[in-house]
C-alpha cells in the first residue's frame, strides 16, 4: 500500500541534484533572446512609438509592438480587456510597451534604449476611493459606469428582519492591503517554430490549457499548431495562471524566424506581472442572539482591482461565496464591487478572494464573543455548520472536520490553560476557514471533463501516466503515480508521469482552485481501476481463481486467501495485453451540476470544502510595539492525507504565506511606482521571521475525494491572518482592522482606545458609495 | 565588452571558456557551462538561489564576477554528490519533503552542506543563522530545518561520510 505512507516526491531526487530543469534553464541551438520594454507611466497614451533605431542595432532579429499582437484576450471569456502588449494607451507602469529579439540579451537591451516612446500622461488612478470619484476619468472606455469593472448583488433571505431578531448586530470596517506571490522561479519561457510551422511553447505556468487556448487565439492559428509544454515550474501561487506579453511574443517571434527565442524575466518585472492578491475594503454588518446564534450577515467588499480583469470577475464574488461554508448563516446579503486602478493587475493568490473577508469575519466574531461573554474556540465550534448540508447560497457542504480541527488546535496549544494566563504582551488568538476543492466550473463554461488522465501499462513492466496537470511543487506528479501505483499494486519507482503537455497529455484544467487531487485522482483512479480490472482478469485465467479473491501488491497480483498463489505484475500484464491488445486506458473527472439557479451561482461551488483551524501565539513589545509571531498551531482537515509529509508542506507552507501576509507583506505604491518590487524590500519571510509551524491532521475521508482525500494547498492560509490579529488584541489590547499589522498601527490603535473609540482602518478620503 | 578566455575548475572539473568579462559567476555557470543547477531569483544578490561554494565557502554568484573566480575552487549543486551518492542533506531533504517547487533548493544546499562541514551538530540558531541568507516561499522552512538537522545526525553517525564540499 502506498496510500497515506510519507515516501519522497518522484520528483525529489532531480530536484536536490539541480537536474530538474525549469524554462529558464533550456537551451536550444541558435536561440535568440527576448526583453521587453515597459510603461515608466501609470496611466498615459502613447502619442509616438518608433522602433526603426532598435531594428537597425547589428544582432537585433525584431521588434514588435502592440499592433502586431492586436488581438484582445482575457484569461475569463468575458472581461477580455487586454492585449498582449499596450496598443495606444498605457495603464500601469510597467505594462507591455514593445518587446525586441536579438541575438543575446545584451543586444536585446540595448535596443531596448533605442526604442523612442513618446507618451502624454494622464491622471491616474491608485485607490478604490479615488476610482470611486472619479467617474469622468475612465481607464478602461467600455466600463459602463466610471471604472466600476463588476458589480454584484446577491441577497439571499432578509436580513433586514435578521438584523431585527439579533440581539446584538455589529458593524465593522475592515481593509485588507495586497500583496503578491513572490514565486522563487521568475517567469521564463522558450518557444520553438518547427519546419511545419507548428509552435512549441515551453512555459513556466500553472494552467497549461488556458495558455494554450489564449495564445492560439491571440496568434490566429488553430489549437493544434501550438503545443504548450510544462517544465518543472518554481512556484506559482496564482501568479502563473494566465498566458503573459513573453509568452505571446516569444511565438510570434518564433513563427516569423525559425529559430528558438527565450525571455527570462528579471524579479522587478515579476512584480509588474503581479495578477496577486487584491486590496479590498469590506463592510461587515453581523447580527447575533444573545447565545451567540447567527440571524444574518451582510457583507459589502470593494475590491482594487488594477489595470485589467484578470480573474477579477471570479474574485468579486469569491469575497462574498464562500462566507457561508463555515458557520450557520439563515440570512446572507452580499454587495460586491471591482473598480479599476492604474497599477498592475490582481488576480488569484491562494485563498482567491476569500482570505480578506475571512479575516474581516473571523476578527469580527472575535468582537462579538467578546461582546457575548463567550470562549472564541467553543463559539466557533457552537455555530459550526453541519457537515451534509447546504448553505443559504446554494453551496453543497459534504464532509467537514471543522469542530475537529478546533479541538485539535485548542489541544494542542493548551489553549484553555493558558489563554488569558500568559504574561503580559503575550496572546493567543483562533480563528478558522474553510476552502474550495476546485472550482465546479471551468473559467469557460463547457460539459466537458475538468481533468483526463491516460495510463499505459507497457509489456516489460513500465506504467506510464499521462495528465494535463502542471505540477508547481505541490507533488500532484507524485500523487498521479501514487493512485495508480495503489491500484496497479507496483512501486511508485516504476511509474513514469508525464504532465502538462498540450501534445500528449489529456486536458486538465491546471493548478488553481486546489483542485489537482481531487480532480486529476479521480481521473486518474478512474483509469487505473479499469487497468486493474484486466490485470485481474488475467491473472484469474493463469491461477484459475476468481478474480474477486484476487489483489495486486509489491508487483504481483495474488490470492487473498493464499498468497503463495501469485502471478508477477508483468505476467499478468503481458496475459491481459494479448487478450485485449495494447493495454491503455483513460479515466475522467467532471464535477457534479452543483449550486443554486442564480447569476454568480458558479463561483463557491465545488465538489467538496476542506476545513482548518489555527492558534496564533504572539509577543508584543510594549514600548516598541513589535510583533512576533511565536507559534502557529495549524489543524487541517484534507479528507485524507494521500502523502502526509506532502499534506504537512501545504499546512506548514500555507501558514508561512498567511504569516507574511499578516504581519509583513504589502505591494504598495507612491505616485504610481511600485515601492518595493524586489525581494530585499518586498518582505517575504525569512527563515528568522517565520514562526514554528505545528500542522495537525484532521481526516474526514470525503466520499466523492480520491480514497478521501480533499485539498490542503489553499485552505491552511486563510485562518492564519485572523488568528494573528486576535492573539495581537489578545496580548495587548489593540484591534487592528486591517492588514498588514505593524507596530504603528498597533500604537495608533491603542491611543485611539485610549480615547475610548473602537480602532479603524488607516483612514480613507470620505466619498460617497455609489448607490 | 570582446570576451576572454577564462579557466575555471568547477566540481573538480577544469573548464576553459570565452566570456565577457562583465559576466556574473552565475551567468558563467549556467549559461557557458550549462551547470544549470544553479538558479536566480532576483540577481541582485537578495535571495540566496545563486549560491555556490568557492573554496567551500557559500557566496552569491550573481554578485561575483566570474573571470575573479578564475582560481578558485568551484562547487555547484551539480558536484555535491560523490559519484552517484548523494551527499547526506540531499537524501534529507529528498526524505523529508523539504524540496516543493525545488527552485530554492540548490541555494540552500549548498549553505547547508558549507556549514556541515563546518558543524556536524549545529543548533536550530546556528542552522538558521547559516540559512538566514536563503529564501523559500514554499516550505515555511519547517522541514527544511528537519532535513538539515537529519543530515547533521547522519554524519554524527558515520564521518566517514565522503564530502565534495
Amino acid at each position: 500500500m502506498v496510500i497515506g505512507k510519507s515516501l519522497p516526491k518522484i520528483d525529489s531526487y532531480a530536484k536536490v541534484t539541480g537536474a530538474a530543469r525549469y524554462a529558464d534553464d533550456l537551451k536550444l541551438p541558435r536561440m535568440a533572446f527576448g526583453r521587453i520594454l515597459r510603461s515608466p507611466h501609470p496611466h498615459a497614451l502613447i502619442t509616438r512609438l518608433d522602433t526603426s533605431r532598435a531594428r537597425a542595432l547589428p544582432g537585433v532579429l525584431d521588434v514588435i509592438t502592440g499592433q502586431d499582437l492586436s488581438h484582445t484576450y482575457g484569461i475569463m471569456p468575458t472581461t477580455q480587456d487586454e492585449t498582449p502588449f499596450a496598443i495606444d494607451k498605457v495603464r500601469y507602469v510597467g505594462e507591455p510597451v514593445a518587446a525586441v529579439c536579438a541575438v543575446d540579451e545584451e543586444t536585446a537591451d540595448e535596443a531596448l534604449e533605442l526604442i523612442d516612446v513618446e507618451y502624454q500622461p494622464l491622471p491616474a488612478i491608485f485607490s478604490i476611493e479615488e476610482a470611486l470619484a472619479r467617474e469622468d476619468l475612465k481607464i478602461h472606455e467600455e466600463t459602463k459606469r466610471g471604472n466600476i469593472m463588476k458589480e454584484v448583488h446577491l441577497d439571499f433571505g432578509d436580513v433586514e428582519e435578521g438584523f431585527e431578531e439579533a440581539d446584538l448586530v455589529r458593524e465593522d470596517t475592515f481593509f485588507f492591503e495586497g500583496t503578491t506571490h513572490a514565486p522563487m522561479e521568475e517567469h521564463a519561457c522558450v518557444a520553438d517554430c518547427g519546419a511545419d510551422g507548428k509552435i512549441t511553447l515551453w512555459t513556466s505556468t500553472q494552467t497549461p490549457h488556458y495558455v494554450h487556448r489564449e495564445v492560439a487565439k491571440v496568434l490566429q492559428m488553430p489549437l493544434s499548431h501550438l503545443r504548450v509544454i510544462v517544465p518543472p515550474v518554481g512556484g506559482g501561487f496564482g501568479g502563473k495562471c494566465e498566458p503573459f506579453a513573453h509568452d505571446f511574443a516569444a511565438c510570434l517571434f518564433a513563427k516569423r524566424h525559425g529559430r528558438p527565442i527565450k525571455f527570462g524575466l528579471s524579479r522587478e518585472e515579476v512584480f509588474y506581472c503581479h495578477r496577486g492578491r487584491h486590496p479590498v475594503k469590506m463592510i461587515l454588518k453581523t447580527g447575533v442572539k444573545q447565545d451567540g446564534t447567527i440571524t444574518a450577515v451582510h457583507l459589502q467588499t470593494f475590491l482594487d482591482g488594477g489595470a485589467y480583469a484578470s480573474y477579477g470577475l471570479a474574485t468579486v464574488y469569491y469575497t462574498g461565496a464562500l462566507l457561508t461554508v463555515t458557520y450557520k448563516i439563515p440570512r446572507y446579503k452580499f454587495d460586491g464591487m471591482r473598480l479599476y486602478t492604474n497599477k498592475p493587475a490582481c488576480g488569484p493568490k491562494r485563498g482567491h478572494g476569500s482570505t480578506q473577508p475571512r479575516y474581516a469575519f473571523e476578527c469580527q466574531l472575535d468582537k462579538i464573543a467578546e461582546q457575548l461573554g463567550l470562549d472564541p474556540a467553543a463559539y466557533r465550534q457552537q455555530i459550526a455548520i453541519d457537515p451534509y448540508s447546504t448553505t443559504v447560497n446554494g453551496l453543497r457542504v459534504t464532509s467537514c472536520g471543522l469542530v475537529e480541527c478546533v479541538d485539535k488546535v485548542v489541544a494542542a496549544s493548551d489553549w484553555k490553560a493558558r489563554r488569558h494566563r500568559l504574561p503580559a504582551g503575550r496572546g493567543l488568538g483562533i480563528a478558522i476557514s474553510s476552502y474550495v476543492t476546485g472550482a465546479g466550473k471551468a473559467i469557460y463554461w463547457n460539459d466537458m471533463p475538468h481533468s483526463g488522465v491516460i495510463v499505459k501499462i507497457d509489456r516489460g513492466g513500465g506504467v506510464a501516466v499521462l495528465c494535463g496537470s502542471s505540477d508547481i511543487g505541490q507533488g500532484s506528479d507524485t500523487m498521479l503515480a501514487t493512485i495508480v501505483a495503489e491500484e496497479l499494486g507496483v512501486e511508485l519507482s516504476d511509474i513514469r508521469v508525464y504532465t502538462g503537455d498540450t501534445d500528449l497529455t489529456p486536458v486538465d484544467m491546471g493548478s488553481y482552485s486546489s483542485r489537482v487531487t481531487f480532480m486529476a485522482g479521480n481521473a486518474a483512479r478512474q483509469a487505473a481501476l479499469k487497468l486493474r480490472a484486466w490485470l485481474l482478469e488475467a491473472a484469474s485465467e493463469l491461477l484459475s481463481v476468481p478474480a474477486d479473491r484476487l489483489t495486486a501488491a509489491d508487483r504481483a497480483i495474488f490470492c487473498v486467501d493464499d498468497p503463495e498463489k501469485r502471478v508477477s505484475f508483468v505476467e499478468a500484464a503481458q496475459k491481459a495485453e494479448a487478450t485485449h491488445g495494447t493495454l491503455s486506458s483513460v479515466g475522467s473527472y467532471t464535477p457534479p451540476k452543483l449550486g443554486g439557479n442564480f447569476k454568480g451561482s458558479g463561483v463557491g461551488i465545488s465538489p467538496a470544502y476542506s476545513y482548518t483551524a489555527c492558534v496564533a501565539e504572539v509577543q508584543v513589545d510594549p514600548e516598541t510595539y513589535d510583533i512576533k509571531v511565536e507559534k502557529l498551531w495549524v489543524a487541517h482537515d484534507c479528507g485524507r492525507a494521500l502523502n502526509p509529509t506532502l499534506v504537512e508542506g501545504q499546512i506548514e507552507g500555507s501558514a508561512y504565506m498567511g504569516f507574511g501576509e499578516a504581519v509583513l507583506e504589502e505591494q504598495v505604491f507612491r505616485k504610481g511606482l511600485h515601492k518595493i518590487p524586489s525581494l530585499l524590500e518586498y518582505k517575504l519571510p525569512t527563515i528568522y521571521d517565520t514562526p514554528e509551524i505545528v500542522a495537525l491532521h484532521v481526516e474526514t475521508n470525503d466520499l466523492e475525494g480520491p480514497y478521501g482525500a480533499k485539498e490542503a494547498g489553499e485552505g491552511p492560509l486563510n485562518p492564519i491572518i485572523p488568528a494573528i490579529a486576535n492573539a495581537v488584541y489578545d496580548a495587548i489590547g489593540a484591534r487592528v482592522d486591517s492588514t498588514p499589522i505593524t507596530p504603528d498601527k498597533i500604537m495608533r490603535a491603542l491611543k485611539e482606545q485610549q480615547r475610548q473609540k473602537a480602532s479603524s482602518p488607516r483612514p480613507q478620503p470620505q466619498v460617497p458609495m455609489p448607490v | 565588452m570582446a570576451k576572454q578566455l577564462m579557466t575555471f575548475h568547477v566540481n573538480g572539473e577544469t573548464m576553459q571558456v570565452a566570456a565577457s568579462p562583465t559576466k556574473t559567476l552565475l551567468e558563467v555557470l549556467r549559461e557557458e557551462l550549462d551547470l544549470t543547477g544553479t538558479k536566480h531569483g532576483c540577481e541582485l544578490g537578495h535571495c540566496g538561489a545563486c549560491t555556490v561554494l568557492v573554496n567551500g565557502a557559500p557566496i552569491l554568484s550573481c554578485l561575483a564576477l566570474a573571470v575573479e573566480c578564475q582560481d578558485e575552487e568551484i562547487t555547484t549543486i551539480e558536484g555535491l554528490a560523490h559519484e552517484n551518492h548523494l551527499h547526506p542533506l540531499q537524501q534529507a531533504f529528498a526524505e523529508r519533503g523539504a524540496a516543493q517547487c525545488g527552485y530554492c533548493t540548490p541555494g540552500f544546499l549548498m549553505s547547508g552542506a558549507a556549514l556541515l562541514e563546518q558543524n556536524t551538530n549545529p543548533t536550530r540558531e546556528e542552522i538558521k543563522a547559516a540559512l538566514a541568507g536563503n529564501l523559500c516561499r514554499c516550505t515555511g522552512y519547517t522541514k527544511i530545518i528537519e532535513a538539515v538537522e537529519l543530515a547533521a545526525a547522519r554524519m554524527r553517525e558515520t564521518p566517514e561520510v565522503i564530502s565534495n564540499v
